[in-house]
């Protein structure tokens, strides 16, 4: 279980950050046909969470044979503009001349992202994670849903798990063992990493 | 806001956004646009068929008692859990504003916390059988019973919920009452102000735009992410009285299977959400002309 929740957390945060880089990247430096339909698509993913339309996208996933898989954990949460738009701010407040500087020397715009523009968002890359990694550690009603086999359980949900049904007694050493081990990752994460994790919330929420 | 400076090319944008589109159409969208035509039809019981209802579903979910009921639990849920972390958060903010760091790590590691871990936590402190705060309340005469009393039921998810929020909105208001110059304060207290007045007249109205921000984003925090705390500790009951809508949907939708009734309920709540994302962007312009 513990694995499970550790590959989820990580394929959100790093999935998540991966495909809004490119895409602030696209929507920032480039005019292309469709650029503004683009922006308003993926804005219009902000503040709407994966509760919300819990049936229709379990029969997605269902339809595409991803239930018990890591795909079908990982891949309906990433589908938001947090990351988007935290990265889009930041590539706005990169100075222009950079950029210039880039294409006067000739380098093809993935160079100049490689070189130029990645190394420059590490830090907000960084904590970015923090916080992605908490988000998906702390998934529960989605694992809840679309993993039936135990063996693809995330520990979060899991604990729900143990809880006897009926009349039966509750098992607490057990119970409370597994929720200490399940706050145990992103609490120290968040405790080692507090300055990013705190630069990582007001910056990506605001 | 736009770039002077551009790259020229057309398909190495539409290449890299794409990811992120196909991400978005596939599991967002269409998900979305399902939802929505799915609350027109009733589905007969085996999934064969559907019957087409239109709005059918919405006049049903607004004339049943249970959703109702529903709607007010959710209100009545929010606006506490929203109260009670904020006033918490901003009264230790407040007082920590210059005390050492240690305070704020012992403050922020909650939210690391997930809602279902919190819900499980607070059940264990208050279980009817074996929980030491319902032990003490024993001896105190209180006899504590979540499972049977409603309003108990409420006020324990309420505490679990905005347990694990404050440590999220003492950062925020910690980082706004920091942005306060001392001086103005300073030249207060030297006025004769006292403390409260000097709340009221000036800090209270320097820190609205970050209470008003908290203020959005709890009542979406409450609205949707406390669905762990209210699963692990209640599951909605005792007779409905924390069934939340965002549970609703739940429990109609995969316990219940009805999944007509359940689509129009994301309806609504994806209507909600909407509404409340406009009045934060709203917000967030006219914070940009201060």
């Amino acid at each position: 279980m513990m694995l499970n929740s550790l590959i989820m957390a990580m394929g959100i945060a790093i999935g998540k950050i991966i495909i809004s880089l490119l895409s602030a990247f696209a929507i920032v430096y480039f005019r292309f046909p469709g650029r503004r339909l683009f922006f308003w698509l993926i804005f219009l993913t902000l503040m709407l969470p994966v509760e919300v339309r819990i049936v229709p996208t379990y029969e997605v996933i269902a339809g595409f044979g991803m239930l018990n898989s890591y795909s079908g954990l990982i891949f309906p949460l990433i589908a938001s503009a947090t990351a988007t738009f935290l990265f889009r701010q930041f590539f706005m407040t990169v100075p222009d001349e950079l950029a210039e500087a880039a294409r006067v020397d000739g380098a093809s715009p993935m160079r100049f992202f490689f070189d130029i523009l990645l190394p420059m968002s590490r830090t907000n890359i960084a904590a970015l994670f923090v916080i992605l990694f908490i988000y998906g550690w702390n998934q529960y009603l989605w694992p809840l849903l679309i993993t039936t086999d135990p063996s693809m359980n995330t520990i979060v949900m899991g604990i729900k798990q143990m809880f006897p049904s009926g009349d039966d007694v509750a098992d607490w050493p057990v119970i409370m063992a597994t929720s200490i081990l399940a706050m145990i990752p992103p609490v120290v994460v968040v405790i080692s990493m507090q300055k990013l994790f705190i630069r990582g919330l007001v910056d990506s929420e605001k | 806001m736009e770039k002077r400076v551009t790259f020229k090319g057309i398909w190495l944008p539409l290449l890299l956004v794409l990811p992120q589109i196909v991400i978005t159409a596939v599991f967002f969208f269409y998900p979305a646009g399902q939802a929505i035509w799915q609350s027109l039809f009733i589905p007969d019981p085996f999934g064969l068929s559907m019957q087409y209802v239109g709005l059918g579903n919405f006049e049903y979910l607004l004339s049943n008692s249970y959703y109702r009921a529903s709607f007010v639990t959710t209100a009545v849920f929010s606006i506490l859990v929203t109260l009670v972390s904020m006033g918490v958060a901003l009264y230790l903010a407040d007082r920590l504003i210059k005390g050492p760091g240690v305070y704020r790590t012992l403050l922020i590691w909650p939210y690391a916390v997930a809602p279902a871990v919190a819900g499980v936590l607070w059940l264990f402190m208050f279980n009817t059988r074996v929980g030491v705060v319902t032990w003490y309340l024993g001896l105190l005469g209180y006899d504590w019973n979540h499972v049977l009393n409603g309003e108990e039921a409420m006020g324990l998810v309420v505490v679990a919920s905005a347990w694990g929020r404050i440590s999220y909105n003492f950062l925020f208001f910690l980082a706004g009452l920091q942005a306060i110059p001392r001086t103005v304060i300073e030249a207060a207290a030297i006025d004769g102000a006292h403390f409260w007045t000097r709340f009221r007249t000036i800090v209270f109205p320097l820190l609205s735009p970050t209470t008003f921000f908290l203020l959005v984003v709890n009542i979406v925090y409450a609205f949707f992410e406390t669905f762990g705390v209210i699963h692990t500790i209640t599951s909605g009951g005792p007779q409905q009285s924390t069934t939340i809508l965002v549970y609703k949907v739940y429990s109609d939708g995969f316990v219940g299977q009805d999944l007509g009734s359940s689509a129009a309920q994301s309806v609504i709540l994806l209507v909600l959400v909407g509404v409340l994302t406009i009045i934060q962007f709203k917000f967030i312009e006219r914070r940009v002309h201060y």
